[in-house]
C-alpha cells in the first residue's frame, strides 16, 4: 500500500523521461523545460496552498529569491553553480520562515494571508528592480559556459533530464508528506485550524514547516530557471506571472494531491500551445480562448484534472492511490 | 515545387519533347525556375506590454520581404524568395527563446527582430546555440553586442552611440544658439533602458558643462506624475531629459502643460513618444518644440519616402521601427546576396563583411565591429508645427532647430 | 541612484509639500472609486475579483469610444455607462461567475482570472496594443488656489468620487436593496433563510462595482490615457486601500484611498515616483500584520 503510493510518480516521470528519445525537436524540449520548471514553482505551491490550505498570491518571492541568489552568488562571488543552487533552497526556506514567522503569527487566514504575500514579492520586485547588487533593472546575465561543473548543457535533453529529477525529488518529498504525520497535521490544518489546535497539534509550527518547505521548492524552480535562460531581472524573477502560474497550475491539476501541480502545469500549457496554433494574426485571440477554455474547467471540473478522473475512473483513480 | 500534373497525351507529350531537351541544353534555367525559397525568422513582441511597438517592427519586415520578392528574390540563388516565419516574443524574454527554438526548427537562415533590450539578450544567445544569424531591429542595451557571441548583429546604434550622439548634437545645438541652457533634470523609465540611459547621461553631460540638478525614476506604467513636474517647477532646469515610453511621456507632457512647466527645451534621448507621430497628432500642443535623439529614417531618402507612402497608405504612422526593420531585413537580403547561399555560417561572414548602404537610414555605409554597425548614429529631431522635423545633423536635416524652443 | 536623503527634505518647500498633498489627495479620490467595487464585492462575495482590473479598462475603452465616436463628452459619458456597466456586472456575475464557480472560493478565483485574461485579450484583439487618450476642453485648464495650480479634471473627479461615495452609502443603509446585501455579508445562510435571493444580491453588488468602476473611468479619462493593460496600474493600489480601510467596508475605502494618495504623493516626492511604490506596499504589509480588519473594518 505505502509503495504503492509511489509507483504514479515513477509511472510518470519515467513517460516524461522518454520523451528526448520520442522526438529530438527543439521546441519540444524548450516547453517540456519551461513546465517542468513551472510544475516544480507549482509543486511548492501546492504544499503550502494546497495541502496546508494556505493560498499564497505571491510565490514569485521565493521564486525571485531563488533566481537572485543563484544568479548573484554567481556572478558576484563566481560561487560554484551548485554550491549557489542549494544556498538558494536555504535562502527560499528563509524567506519562506519570515514570511510565515510575521503573518502566521499575525493570525492571518485565507485573503489576508494572499494579500500579504503579494505585498510581500511586489516590495522585492520593486528593491531587486532599483538595488545595484541585484544588477537593477538591467537585471543579471550569466556567462554560457556549458559544463556539468556551471549546471549548464550544451544538450537540451540533458537539461531536460535535470529539470526532470528536480520535480520527481519534488513529487518524492510531496508524496512522503501525504503519507506521513506531518502531512495530517497539514490537513487538519486546511480544514479546521481551530479543531487542530484543539486536538493538540502546534499550529504555528506545521504552518511554518510548511511555507519554509514550500518556499525551498519553488526556489529550486528559480534556480533551474536561472540556469536555462542564464538571465534574470526584476519582472521575471519577482513577477506576478509566476505567482499565477504557481497557484493555478494545482488548482487545475488537482488542489492538494501530488500529481496535481505537474497535471495542471502540462494541462495548462498545452492547452496554451494549441490555441497558439489557431491563433493566426491577430494579437490576442489565442490567449482569449485559453480563457475560455480555462473557465469552462473550472466550471465542469472544479477538483481538477484528477477530480474528473476520480469521478468518471473510479477504480482506477483508487488503483493509483489518489 | 511541383510542376502542373496532367495525362499526356501525344501533343503534351511532343511538346514536353521539345521542353526535356530545351532543359538538357540548359539546366541552369531549370534551376533558376523553382529555388528552393528561403525562410527569414522575424522575431517581434506583438502580445503584452510592448504589442504596440511589435507591430510596426512586423510591418517593417513585411514590406521589405514583399519589396524584395517583388525585386526578384535572392539573384546570385536563382531568384529565391525570402519566406516570412513570425515569432510572437510576447514581451518577454522566455517566449522570446521558444520562438527562436520554434524558428530554428522551421529551418530559418537567420532572424531579425526582437526590439526591447532583455528579448534581444536572450533570443541571440538561444539562436548563438545553433550559429544562427541574430540581427537585432532595435535592442539598445551595450550588452546585447559585448558578450561575443559571432552570431549577433545590430544595425541601430546602442545606447553608448546613442547617448554619445545625443549629447555631441546637444552640445552643438547649445553652443550655437549661444549656450543659453546649463542645468538639466533627468527624467527616466525605471527599466534596463532608462536607467542605463540615465546613468550614461550623469557621467558624460558635467563634463561638457552641464549640471545635473535631479535624476527621476518613473515607473512603467505611471499613474499620475503631477509630482514629477512639481519637482520640475521647483527645480526649474533650463533643460529636461525625459527618457520613458510612450504612456508616461504623455502624462509628462500633458501635466507640464497643464502646470505651465516650460523649459527652455525638452531635449528627449530614446523617448518612447517624442518621435512617435501618435503623439504629435494627439497633443500637438504638448508636443510642439519638444527635441528628441532617436533612431529615425532619413528624409531625403527616396526609397524610405516610398515605404512612408504605403505605410500611411494603411492608416499607420511611420515610426522609427518601420524603417529600421525595412533597413534590417534589407541588409540581411543583401548579406544572403554575397554569401550566394542560406548557409549560416557564409551569411554570418557575409555580414560581418557588409558595406550595405540601400537602407532607409541616415547612417552612411555599413560597417560591423564585434557585431555593431558602427556606421549608426541617431538623429536629433523636433517637433515643429506638428511635423517631426530632423533638425541635427545638418547632412540630413530637413529644418533648423528652434532652440530655445520656449522663448 | 546613490542619493542623499537628507538634503531632499531640506530641498522641498513647504508649498510644494502642500501641492504634493493636494495632488495626492486628488489622486486618491479616484483610486477610492476604484477600490470601491472592490471592497463592497469582498465584503458581500468575499472573495478577491481578479477582473477588476481589466473591467476598468474596457469602461476607459468605452468613454474613449463614445468620445471618439460621437463625440460625447467624458463626463456625460458616465450617465450612460454607469447604468449599462451595472447591467453588464450583474449579468456576468448571475450567469457566468457564480453557476460556474459553484460556491467554491478557489474556483471565483480562477474565473476571475479567466476573466481578466479573457477582457484584456479581447480589448487587445480588437483594439490593438496603442495608448490612446482623449482631450477634453478641461484637459489642460487649471484652477489657480494662490500659489497652487489645481487640476480641473482631477477637481472634477475628487468631487466626482465624493458624490459617489455619499450616494453609495446612503444606498447601503437607507434602501431595501442595501440592507439585503448587507444581510447577505453578514450571515449568508440566515439572510437566505429570510427569504433574501443570495444569487440576485451577489449579481446586484457585482453590478454596482461595475457601475462604480464605469464611474471611475469616466473621471480618469480627461487626463489619463487607455490601453489594454491599463487596469494592471491600478488594481494593486487598490488592494491596498481595501485592505487599509477595512475589507467591506465603504467609507473605509475612501479615507483609505485619500491616504494611500498622499502617500503615494509624498513617498514619491521624497523617494522618487519609482522607489517610492514601496511606501504603499510597506504601509500595505505592516496593516495587514498590525491591525489586519483595517481602519473601518469588522471583526475578521
Amino acid at each position: 500500500m505505502k509503495l504503492q503510493g509511489y509507483l504514479p510518480i515513477l509511472v510518470v516521470t519515467a513517460l516524461l523521461a522518454v520523451v528526448p528519445f520520442l522526438s529530438n525537436s527543439n521546441t519540444l524540449y524548450n516547453f517540456m523545460v519551461t513546465s517542468l520548471i513551472i510544475a516544480l514553482a507549482a509543486q511548492g505551491w501546492n504544499i503550502l496552498g494546497g495541502v496546508a490550505g494556505q493560498t499564497s498570491f505571491g510565490h514569485a518571492l521565493f521564486f525571485g529569491v531563488g533566481c537572485y541568489t543563484a544568479a548573484m552568488l554567481q556572478f558576484h562571488f563566481g560561487i560554484n553553480a551548485w554550491l549557489a543552487f542549494l544556498m538558494a533552497l536555504a535562502a527560499g526556506a528563509g524567506a519562506g520562515f519570515i514570511v510565515g514567522f510575521l503573518s502566521f503569527r499575525a493570525g492571518l487566514r485565507g485573503s489576508y494571508f494572499a494579500l500579504i504575500t503579494l505585498a510581500f514579492a511586489e516590495l522585492m520586485r520593486i528593491l531587486a528592480n532599483a538595488s545595484e547588487w541585484t544588477g537593477g533593472a538591467a537585471g543579471l546575465l550569466l556567462k554560457l559556459d556549458p559544463g556539468f561543473a556551471n549546471m549548464q548543457f550544451a544538450s537540451r535533453a540533458s537539461f531536460m533530464w535535470l529539470a526532470l529529477a528536480f520535480v520527481f525529488v519534488g513529487l518524492l518529498i510531496s508524496r512522503a508528506i501525504a503519507g506521513s504525520r506531518f502531512g495530517a497535521h497539514l490537513v487538519a490544518v486546511r480544514e479546521n485550524e481551530d479543531a487542530a489546535r484543539a486536538l493538540g497539534v502546534d499550529v504555528l509550527t506545521v504552518k511554518l514547516k510548511a511555507i519554509s518547505l514550500s518556499g525551498a521548492m519553488t526556489a529550486a524552480a528559480g534556480v533551474l530557471y536561472v540556469q536555462n535562460f542564464l538571465y534574470i531581472d526584476a519582472n521575471i524573477g519577482f513577477g506576478a506571472w509566476i505567482s499565477i502560474e504557481a497557484l493555478l497550475a494545482p488548482l487545475v491539476g488537482g488542489r492538494g494531491l501530488v500529481l496535481g501541480p505537474l497535471i495542471g502545469t502540462f494541462t495548462l500549457h498545452g492547452l496554451g500551445e494549441l490555441t497558439k496554433t489557431f491563433a493566426g494574426r491577430v494579437p490576442g485571440i489565442d490567449l482569449m480562448v485559453f480563457a475560455v477554455v480555462l473557465i469552462c474547467v473550472v466550471a465542469f471540473a472544479s477538483d481538477g484534472m484528477l477530480g474528473l478522473l476520480r469521478r468518471f475512473a473510479p477504480r482506477l483513480a483508487k488503483r493509483i492511490a489518489l | 515545387m511541383k510542376l502542373v500534373e496532367t495525362h499526356p497525351n501525344r501533343r503534351t507529350i511532343l511538346k514536353t519533347g521539345a521542353a526535356v531537351l530545351g532543359v538538357l541544353s540548359a539546366p541552369s534555367v531549370l534551376r533558376a525556375q523553382a529555388p528552393a525559397s528561403i525562410k527569414i525568422g522575424i522575431l517581434q513582441p506583438v502580445t503584452g506590454a510592448l504589442a504596440q511597438d511589435g507591430e510596426y517592427g512586423r510591418l517593417g519586415a513585411e514590406l521589405a520581404l514583399e519589396d524584395i520578392n517583388k525585386a526578384g528574390g535572392i539573384k546570385s540563388l536563382g531568384g529565391a524568395k525570402l519566406e516570412m516565419v513570425f515569432g510572437d516574443a510576447r514581451s518577454n524574454p522566455e517566449a522570446g527563446t521558444q520562438e527562436v527554438e520554434r524558428m530554428q526548427e522551421a529551418g530559418v537562415a537567420a532572424i531579425v527582430g526582437g526590439f526591447a533590450s532583455p528579448i534581444c539578450l536572450a533570443s541571440s544567445q538561444a539562436a548563438s546555440r545553433y550559429d544562427l544569424p541574430y540581427l537585432v531591429d532595435v535592442g539598445v542595451s551595450d550588452q546585447i553586442v559585448s558578450r561575443g557571441l559571432k552570431n549577433t548583429f545590430r544595425f541601430a546604434p546602442g545606447f553608448s552611440l546613442c547617448t554619445a550622439a545625443a549629447i555631441q548634437n546637444l552640445v552643438r545645438i547649445n553652443e550655437e544658439a549661444g549656450k543659453p541652457a546649463k542645468t538639466v533634470v533627468l527624467v527616466h523609465e525605471d527599466g534596463l533602458f532608462g536607467s542605463g540611459l540615465a546613468k550614461l547621461m550623469a557621467t558624460e553631460l558635467p563634463k561638457y558643462g552641464f549640471e545635473i540638478l535631479e535624476q527621476i525614476a518613473v515607473p512603467t506604467p505611471s499613474r499620475d506624475l503631477s509630482n514629477v513636474v512639481l519637482r520640475l517647477r521647483s527645480l526649474n532646469p533650463d533643460l529636461i531629459i525625459p527618457s520613458t515610453y510612450y504612456g508616461e511621456t504623455v502624462l509628462l507632457a500633458r501635466t507640464m502643460q497643464q502646470q505651465r512647466v516650460r523649459p527652455k527645451a525638452v531635449y528627449a534621448v530614446l523617448n518612447g513618444a517624442a518621435s512617435n507621430r501618435r503623439f504629435v497628432a494627439e497633443f500637438p500642443e504638448a508636443a510642439e518644440g519638444v527635441m528628441d535623439c532617436n533612431h529615425w529614417y532619413d528624409p531625403r531618402n527616396e526609397k524610405s519616402k516610398n515605404v512612408q507612402a504605403r505605410v500611411e497608405a494603411l492608416g499607420k504612422p511611420y515610426n522609427y521601427n518601420i524603417p529600421l526593420n525595412y533597413s534590417s531585413v534589407a541588409l540581411l537580403a543583401d548579406a544572403i546576396e554575397r554569401a550566394a547561399s542560406a548557409d549560416r555560417g557564409k551569411i554570418i561572414e557575409a555580414l560581418g563583411t557588409s558595406s550595405f548602404k540601400g537602407h532607409l537610414m541616415p547612417y552612411g555605409e555599413t560597417k560591423f565591429v564585434n557585431g555593431q554597425n558602427t556606421g549608426a548614429a541617431p538623429v536629433s529631431t523636433q517637433v515643429q508645427k506638428g511635423a517631426i522635423k530632423v533638425v541635427f545633423p545638418q547632412d540630413f536635416a530637413d529644418a533648423k532647430p528652434v532652440f530655445p524652443a520656449n522663448g | 541612484m546613490q542619493r542623499n536623503w537628507k538634503s531632499d527634505w531640506i530641498m522641498y518647500s513647504p508649498i510644494i509639500l502642500i501641492e504634493a498633498m493636494i495632488n495626492g489627495l486628488l489622486t486618491g479620490s479616484i483610486y477610492a472609486l476604484i477600490a470601491l467595487g472592490l471592497t463592497l464585492v469582498y465584503g458581500v462575495l468575499h472573495i478577491i475579483n481578479f477582473a477588476h482590473g481589466a473591467t476598468l479598462a474596457v469602461a476607459m475603452f468605452a468613454v474613449w469610444g463614445l468620445n471618439i465616436a460621437a463625440g460625447i463628452d467624458p463626463y456625460l459619458s458616465i450617465l450612460l455607462l454607469a447604468p449599462v456597466f451595472f447591467a453588464l456586472g450583474y449579468g456576468v456575475q448571475r450567469f457566468i461567475i457564480g453557476p460556474a464557480a459553484g460556491g467554491d472560493d478557489g474556483n471565483i478565483l480562477l474565473i476571475t482570472l479567466g476573466l481578466s485574461i479573457f477582457i484584456e485579450n479581447a480589448l487587445l484583439a480588437s483594439f490593438g496594443s496603442d495608448t490612446r487618450a482623449i482631450t477634453s476642453d478641461l484637459s489642460f485648464s487649471v484652477v489657480e488656489l494662490g500659489p497652487f495650480l489645481i487640476s480641473t479634471p482631477r477637481l472634477i473627479g475628487f468631487a466626482g468620487s465624493l458624490i459617489v461615495t455619499v450616494i453609495l452609502w446612503f444606498v447601503m443603509t437607507r434602501t431595501d436593496a442595501g440592507k439585503a446585501i448587507r444581510a447577505v455579508a453578514k450571515e449568508k445562510l440566515g439572510a437566505s433563510l429570510m427569504g433574501i435571493n443570495v444569487a440576485h444580491v451577489y449579481a446586484l453588488t457585482f453590478g454596482i462595482g461595475c457601475a462604480a468602476l464605469a464611474v471611475a473611468a469616466g473621471l480618469l479619462m480627461p487626463s489619463f490615457y487607455v490601453n489594454p493593460r491599463v487596469g494592471g496600474a491600478f488594481v494593486n493600489i487598490a488592494f491596498t486601500i481595501v485592505v487599509l480601510g477595512g475589507m467591506g467596508s465603504i467609507p473605509g475605502a475612501m479615507i483609505g484611498g485619500l491616504l494611500i494618495g498622499i502617500v503615494e504623493s509624498l513617498s514619491g516626492l521624497l523617494l522618487g515616483e519609482s522607489l517610492g511604490q514601496i511606501g504603499i506596499f510597506i504601509i500595505f504589509i505592516l496593516v495587514l500584520l498590525l491591525k489586519p480588519t483595517g481602519l473601518f473594518g469588522a471583526k475578521a
